[in-house]
């Protein structure tokens, strides 16, 4: 059986060094954003969906899990931070706590109910806890049921920051989407990222070295769903809303389709697929249900052709790994 | 959880409260059993857990309809072609698509037919919305009968009956005929099998058009009681796949009875706590697999 991810090269000092200086091309790129006049909204809601992909793919690409649950951490974490924002009146930087707390005693849950189980039945188990989640926020009355928390006050971030200024709201949005995107750069090129990947090559041998892969895979999990949970809590400021689609199965699906469009297991592809999904839903909102079908249409395109994504492909021709 | 609707009986009391919740619940129990069955066969032979299988239990429900409004085709029929039809189709998916799979992650098929069932599900919402479109009981199948206990639709009889004997025929095909043995042969060790002159890529193929005609089939029955609605086989879906694991997917009759026995708890589920009824399944997952990870009738996956 072949991997998911064509990522057989090593993680050398060089390698390392390569993918930091396309990280820094793509931090200036980023922060320059506000000078350029292109909409920052549009650029914000992308962030928080890359950096929900890149959770995601710290679990796909990385592990060899697909799950297809990760919905509930992003609206667990959103519901959260909207109620600890509008309910309680916290302050910005203690209602994205309260939204990644959550995420995390969620992932603990979840996590050791779901990596009882490997492969494909791994992914209809968090799909099915996913969808009881989305169940209990549909009944509960704190999440609003249909309506959601609207109208979240954004607030002052550490009391000077003032979120309501698109420009302010951006760069704290960036900041907390690289911290995260460096975090899981930091956990790939780990020790722990090492054995991760051994796991998603040959789980078998990795047992046979002495390795706990349940231990890690768990690990990997909470971790990934956390991070989840951290864009979750930063969409919030940015939809000023907490609603049921984030929880449903829908969202899910999207962001396996953003990983698998940039490329499963590179680092850069979630950003890239994020963007590139985000955009088409952007312009292609006119167009009801023919969204659906379009989306469809590239996740049949993607596995049947393109199965290393825009920059598996890119890393493929040029012999690097991004 | 696909439909909430009690029969009116004549003074209908808690008991026949109850009863009526039974039914229910053994109606979807016919469907979870339907499609997990079919989930189980194509697991088998091609290796994919066939995120379309909702799309595709839909599909049938709107031929049975189309049948019926554009060629004046009746019920029974549509009990037949329904599910060649969308078999035929499911057929054709297999060899434009799903073959090229082969060799490949598991993943890759459960992507690959989710992206089918966006596509499927998708061009049903942009002709037909997202309400329901009625398809009328057959005339035969009509009324109902006073069981001194119970007031029982006869139709609603009859989905229960008729899929039970359609699981147990589908059981009996695999485990116990020729062309079963070959099937199970196949799954175990299709080049083996290839080298007794057996013509396994064909095989495959029809064992896919197999699970797919009994998700179609499933369509048909629930047409006249869920009403046809794209959206049907979504969230049916995800049920499904609790349902399976729940049950494991390594024996045909275990699926059929874990479908059974789920919509019958989540039927006394809406009898004595309808606030849980919608998640009764996923609860009982998690428990399973708190005890048994294996699932109750399954292999290590």
């Amino acid at each position: 059986m072949t991997t998911l991810t064509d990522d057989t090269l090593p993680a050398t000092p060089r390698a390392v060094r390569d993918e930091m200086i396309v990280f820094v091309i793509m931090a200036l790129l980023l922060a320059s954003v506000p000078f350029t006049g292109v909409y920052p909204f549009f650029v914000m809601q992308a962030l928080c969906f890359a950096l929900l992909a890149c959770a995601f793919n710290l679990l796909i690409g990385y592990g060899g899990l697909l799950s297809f649950g990760h919905a509930m951490f992003l609206g667990t974490a959103g519901y959260c931070s909207a109620h600890a924002l509008k309910v309680w009146a916290l302050p910005p930087e203690l209602g994205i706590l309260v939204g990644v707390v959550a995420a995390f005693g969620l992932s603990i849950i979840t996590g050791y109910i779901s990596i009882r189980r490997q492969g494909i039945y791994f992914s209809m188990i968090t799909l099915a806890l996913s969808q009881l989640l989305y169940f209990i926020y549909l009944q509960a009355p704190f999440t609003h049921g249909e309506d959601g928390i609207q109208g979240i006050p954004q607030g002052r971030m550490f009391g000077v920051l003032d979120l309501s200024k698109p420009t302010i709201l951006y760069y704290v949005v960036l900041v907390g989407f690289l911290a995260g995107f460096l975090l899981i750069f930091r956990i790939i090129n780990s020790p722990f990222g090492e054995v991760l990947k051994s796991i998603r090559e040959n789980e078998q041998r990795a047992i046979s070295l002495g390795y706990r892969t349940d231990q890690y895979k768990f690990l990997a999990f909470v971790l990934s769903g956390t991070l989840a949970g951290f864009a979750g809590s930063l969409k919030v400021f940015v939809a000023q809303n907490a609603s049921l689609t984030d929880v449903h199965w829908s969202m899910s699906g999207e962001v396996v389709l953003m990983t698998l469009v940039g490329g499963l297991g590179t680092i850069f592809g979630p950003v890239v697929g994020a963007f590139v999904i985000i955009a088409m839903q952007q312009y292609l909102a006119g167009f009801g249900q023919w969204v659906t079908v379009i989306q469809g249409s590239i996740f049949v395109f993607c596995v049947l052709a393109f199965r290393r994504g825009v920059i598996g492909e890119i890393a493929h021709y040029f012999r690097r790994s991004l | 959880m696909t439909f909430r609707g009690t029969p009116k009986g004549p003074g209908a009391g808690s008991m026949q409260a109850l009863y009526a919740q039974l039914l229910v619940g053994l109606i979807n129990g016919s469907f979870y059993a339907l499609l997990s069955l079919g989930l189980a066969v194509i697991f088998g032979m091609l290796n994919i857990i066939n995120f379309a299988h909702g799309a595709l239990y839909m599909m049938g429900a709107f031929v049975a309809y189309f049948l019926l409004n554009l060629g004046g085709i009746n019920y029974w029929w549509a009990l037949l072609l329904a599910p060649i039809i969308v078999g035929i189709f499911g057929m054709i998916l297999e060899r434009t698509m799903l073959k090229f799979l082969t060799g490949l992650d598991h993943l890759y098929g459960l992507l690959l037919t989710f992206g089918i069932a966006l596509i499927v599900q998708g061009v049903f919402q942009n002709y037909f919305g997202s309400s329901g479109l009625p398809y009328a009981i057959p005339d035969q199948l009509k009324g109902g009968m006073n069981l001194g206990f119970m007031f029982l639709p006869i139709y609603r009889g009859w989905v229960v009956v008729f899929s039970l004997v359609v699981c147990l025929a589908t059981w009996f095909l695999i485990e116990k005929t020729q062309l079963g043995a070959y099937l199970r042969a196949a799954t175990e060790n299709p080049t083996l099998v290839r080298a007794f002159g057996i013509n396994v890529p064909r095989m495959i193929t029809l064992t896919y058009g197999l699970g797919v005609g009994l998700a179609a089939l499933a369509g048909v029955l629930s047409a006249p009681i869920n009403q046809v609605r794209p959206l049907m086989g979504a969230d049916l879906i995800i049920v499904v796949f609790a349902v399976v694991v729940i049950g494991g997917m390594g024996s045909i009759m275990g699926s059929i009875i874990t479908g059974f026995a789920l919509g019958v708890i989540e039927g006394l589920t809406k009898y004595f706590y309808p606030e849980a009824s919608n998640t009764v399944v996923f609860v009982l997952m998690v428990l399973v697999l708190l005890v048994k990870p294996t699932g109750l009738t399954g292999r290590a996956a």
